[in-house]
């Protein structure tokens, strides 16, 4: 394998070597989100084995790798044991760090970057806060008026976060982040 | 007797009938359930798809700390944390320079080698040898197990003989008395982390998956994991929009079915909280 080679850079970075799949298509067929993709799983598997920059840059664009849940069916099903969810993530945190998040993703990155935050300034999820920041930040404003009083009567919904007491030792983790092992 | 525990943010807010749940059968069975002192979120979905090394260093942070309080054994309820402590544990173990990374991060030791145990593995090793002692009232109904993607998947690390159709809660229900039925949709995704970004998507997916267990007949579906409790239970409008039609079967976790069967009132074990009223009785 070329080390320029794309194949060769995606098994570098997940130990998956997309190369050994032969298109059975198991898992475009079990995908429970396959029906709402612009790229199939199994099409992005053979884009990925084409080395073309081009197939690349389309796949880092996709709304695709946003969509997948990571419930881990293609990978348990993958005749040749290919972990494609691990695949996922290493495209997701590319076309992240590249700035080709696909448009119609932008609300699914919001919640997951608000999600984060909430967890680096408390070292736990607060759900309220969650909620909130996702508002602001996806501009959904009115989404779950009727649902949140619901969790409050119900006890689910607290006002104040939880705090870990350990500030410190999270922030450690949250700063200067290893390049290689994102 | 005491085990280690962590609950997770989920038992903390929008799951806390599964922390009560678990805790009042736990109680009553004379087990103590200590807490990881100063746990933190295991980042769950946000960070395997934003960043890799706070998909691990985050779990990572929770097996050293629980380590350090001498646990030998873990209960993680949440099958989404769940996940996320054995994927790391995992990983960590495969790859030494990943490791030794995360240990330095963390500033301390890790020896990597908990016992992790999910829900089911809890109950069967704690609670079904007991069964006789502890079970007072049957929970004679027809009920669908329905166990999801995380506590199944992958299954070369989860290691389930039968992850595509999945028993030991079926076998567990059918102790309580209930008929665990056959149904197709036991370890389908439920939408999982698109509750709130794509409500539209967990109602598609939620809602095929109440269609089948209410064709099969079941007068409940019970549940191991928060995300698929929440996307059945608090997402039942955008399920009944998609069926376009009304379903009024009740989500029990399974630690609330014991608690019934043990003779715990609905209302210590948390079942008052939860969105789709939940009708079953036993006779006491």
């Amino acid at each position: 394998m070329n080390k320029e080679d794309l194949s060769f850079k995606v098994k570098q970075a997940t130990n998956v070597n997309v190369r050994e799949c032969y298109q059975c298509g198991k898992c475009t067929a079990g995908c429970p989100l396959a029906e709402q993709m612009d790229l199939r799983p199994s099409v992005i598997m053979r884009m990925l084995q084409s080395g073309d920059e081009q197939d690349m840059d389309n796949v880092l664009r996709s709304y695709s790798i946003w969509l997948c849940l990571t419930c881990e069916t293609c990978y348990s099903r993958c005749p040749m044991e290919l972990d494609i969810p691990k695949i996922m993530d290493y495209l997701r945190q590319r076309s992240l760090v590249e700035g080709k998040v696909n448009s119609k993703a932008r609300n699914i990155v919001s919640f997951h970057k608000s999600f984060l935050n909430t967890v680096e300034r408390n070292g736990r999820l607060h759900e309220m806060g969650l909620i909130l920041e996702y508002k602001m930040r996806s501009g959904k404003l009115l989404q779950d008026m009727t649902t949140a009083p619901g969790m409050f009567t119900r006890g689910k919904l607290s006002i104040l976060p939880e705090h870990i007491k350990d500030k410190k030792s999270l922030s450690r983790l949250f700063k200067n982040q290893d390049k290689n092992s994102k | 007797m005491k085990i280690g525990f962590y609950p997770g943010c989920s038992l903390t807010g929008s799951s806390r009938e599964y922390n009560e749940s678990i805790l009042a059968i736990s109680k009553k069975a004379g087990i103590e359930l200590v807490e990881i002192n100063d746990w933190n979120c295991c980042g769950a979905t946000a960070a395997h798809n934003l960043t890799k090394e706070l998909s691990v260093s985050l779990p990572a942070r929770n097996l050293a700390l629980a380590e350090k309080d001498g646990m030998e054994e873990l209960v993680v309820p949440c099958a989404a944390c769940y996940n996320r402590l054995v994927m790391t544990q995992h990983e960590l173990n495969e790859n030494g320079g990943l490791k030794a990374l995360i240990a330095d991060k963390l500033q301390m030791p890790l020896k990597n080698n908990i016992k992790i145990l999910n829900v089911l593995q809890f109950l069967e090793k704690y609670f079904v040898p007991r069964f006789e002692e502890l079970i007072k009232y049957p929970l004679a109904y027809d009920v669908a197990c329905y166990y999801g993607c995380l506590l199944v998947r992958p299954n070369k690390i989860m290691k389930d003989e039968r992850w595509e159709d999945p028993m030991s809660m079926d076998s567990i229900m059918q102790k309580l008395g209930a008929n665990a039925l056959d149904w197709s949709f036991k370890t389908e995704c439920c939408g999982a982390g698109f509750s709130v970004s794509k409500p539209e998507i967990v109602g598609e997916l939620s809602g095929k998956i109440v269609r089948n267990a209410v064709d099969r007949g079941a007068k409940a579906i019970v549940v191991a994991c928060p995300m698929c409790h929440s996307n059945l239970d608090m997402r039942r409008p955008a399920i009944e929009s998609y069926l376009k039609r009304n379903v009024d079967v009740p989500v029990i976790y399974i630690t609330e079915a014991i608690a019934l069967a043990m003779g715990i009132t609905s209302k210590e074990a948390g079942i008052n909280r939860h969105f789709v009223p939940v009708n079953l009785t036993v006779n006491r």
